[in-house]
């Protein structure tokens, strides 16, 4: 499997970390069943998923990643910074 | 039809034209009071016992596939109870004390071999969280032992003792632990199940759940609609979306764990081993061949294939603890789709929808439960209460918060385990 990084290219999976579905962050006020939503709760689809990976052996950026479980196809890249997840849901 | 040695021979002086199929392909009914999604390991053991134990028998499992052709055909076929949080440790107590009755029960042979489980340690830590844990399962009444490196060295002197990094303490025994032939678990519970009057039904793919006004209904498949007055989940790696056909979302993410043979060798490896260092862990099957793994790849997959940074890690994990089998050629590989919960430890409870009943959450632990797990699935089906041994495998303990069982202690958060 091989990710292409937006800043360095196409890397191997070995230098990026896997943090799990790219889910929008609670707002800090936010009840207990959507924290437990956001933590624990996963749709964990056969097929496409937003996921974050972050570039850690490389230029340290956090990616949002869609992947096709069922196949490991990455069908697309790009900033986590510049994909909307940074607000509160 | 019984199995015995007097049987075998004399099959064997008859052209072995006695042998019947183990379990009949009946077309499924309109209605049943227990319909069982899943015929893997858990949901053939579970519709065993709810026949066996509970006189319940008007009950289907339905397989998407054939039977057994899941994760209980695919694991490295390890049997132990050597866990230490309350919760996990009754619960694999009970399941190990089942595999040890398992074959009389079923009258087939599932190859158990009790060959023992040593979890080497190669510091001072680690020696401690093995006293620990040797301790705790010494409490709840199974066996374990503490071994000296030079009683690792008598069981087991093909290991690297003297590797600069990770050398061998010692290791945390036991005895009881070992292996099990995993096809022929899964054959044994579903000859069993269909002989006690169990309807199991291959290629009926569940495409829908019904549920009216919070309760279960039925289900509709591949083969027609079928009515059942409860529905079981025992869909392991497949469960998040078997539970979605129900409106539920589960805390579970499906990961890849690969698994490894070698060629046949002659025997070397006498026992169950982990080497602390990488998980690894290898034993040698009764053909020869080593079966080892160590982690998972740690990213969300159904692909049932992993990738090769983690077949690098195992080899490397592997020569690093057997130098002398490091000639040893690779024969096969293979994935596994495991059903990963936010703390590593598996949910048998009922759901938020009446009659919907949930065995998930088995991460790399599923073909240890089976038995256990059928059997304390079974007493949560006919009786609505949990079984003794599995009062803590709870679905709210995320959402609360109270009676998570991290056993390795890194934290309730899905990418941690």
């Amino acid at each position: 499997m091989r990710i292409t990084c937006p800043v360095c290219g196409e890397r191997d999976r070995r230098e990026f970390y896997y943090k799990g579905a790219a889910l929008v962050r609670p707002a800090e006020g936010a009840d207990l069943d959507a924290w437990h939503e956001y933590v624990h709760l996963r749709e964990n689809p056969a097929g496409a998923l937003d996921e974050l990976w972050y570039h850690e052996m490389g230029c340290n950026s956090w990616l949002k990643v869609t992947r096709n479980t069922a196949t490991h196809e990455i069908l697309d890249v790009q900033l986590a910074s510049e994909a909307g997840l940074g607000g509160e849901k | 039809m019984r199995f015995s040695g007097w049987r075998v021979l004399k099959e064997g002086l008859t052209g072995n034209k006695g042998w019947k199929p183990h379990w009949r392909d009946p077309e499924p009914k309109s209605e049943y009071d227990v319909v069982i999604i899943g015929g893997g390991g858990h949901g053939l053991a579970t519709a065993y016992y709810l026949a066996k134990e509970h006189g319940i028998n008007n009950v289907a499992v339905l397989e998407k596939g054939y039977l057994g052709g899941g994760n209980v055909g695919r694991n490295t076929t390890i049997v132990r109870a050597n866990y230490y949080l309350p919760g996990n440790s009754e619960f694999y107590s009970h399941s190990l004390k089942l595999w040890e009755g398992m074959e009389q029960d079923l009258n087939y042979n599932a190859m158990m071999s009790q060959r023992g489980i040593i979890n080497l340690f190669h510091n001072d830590g680690q020696r401690d969280a093995a006293v620990r844990r040797g301790n705790s399962i010494v409490n709840q009444g199974d066996d374990a032992e503490i071994l000296s490196r030079e009683q690792v060295r008598e069981l087991a002197p093909f290991l690297n003792f003297e590797n600069n990094r990770f050398p061998i303490m010692g290791g945390l025994m036991q005895r009881r632990a070992g292996t099990a032939r995993h096809d022929a678990v899964a054959w044994g519970y579903a000859r069993g199940a269909d002989m006690r009057g169990v309807d199991l039904i291959q290629n009926c793919e569940v495409t829908g759940i019904d549920v009216k006004d919070g309760k279960v209904v039925g289900v509709q498949t591949a083969r027609g609609p079928i009515r059942a007055k409860k529905v079981a989940l025992a869909a392991a790696g497949r469960s998040g979306q078997v539970a979605a056909m129900a409106g539920l979302t589960l805390p579970i993410e499906s990961h890849v764990l690969q698994a490894f043979v070698s060629e046949g060798l002659k025997p070397i490896v006498d026992h169950v081993i982990t080497f602390a260092e990488g998980h690894l862990y290898i034993s040698q099957s009764d053909k020869g061949g080593m079966v080892f793994g160590s982690y998972l790849d740690f990213y969300s997959s159904y692909a049932a294939r992993g990738n090769l940074p983690m077949v690098e890690h195992t080899m490397e994990s592997f020569v690093a603890m057997v130098p002398a089998l490091s000639k040893a050629r690779l024969l096969r590989s293979w994935g596994g789709i495991m059903d990963m919960t936010p703390d590593g430890s598996p949910i048998i409870d009922h759901s938020p929808i009446d009659g919907l009943y949930l065995n998930c959450g088995w991460c790399y632990g599923g073909f240890k439960a089976t038995p256990g797990s059928g059997h304390v699935y079974a007493h949560l089906i006919a009786t609505d209460r949990p079984h003794g041994a599995a009062t803590k495998l709870k679905l709210n303990r995320f959402r609360s918060g109270v009676g998570l069982m991290d056993e390795e202690g890194t934290g309730a958060q899905h990418n941690l385990h």
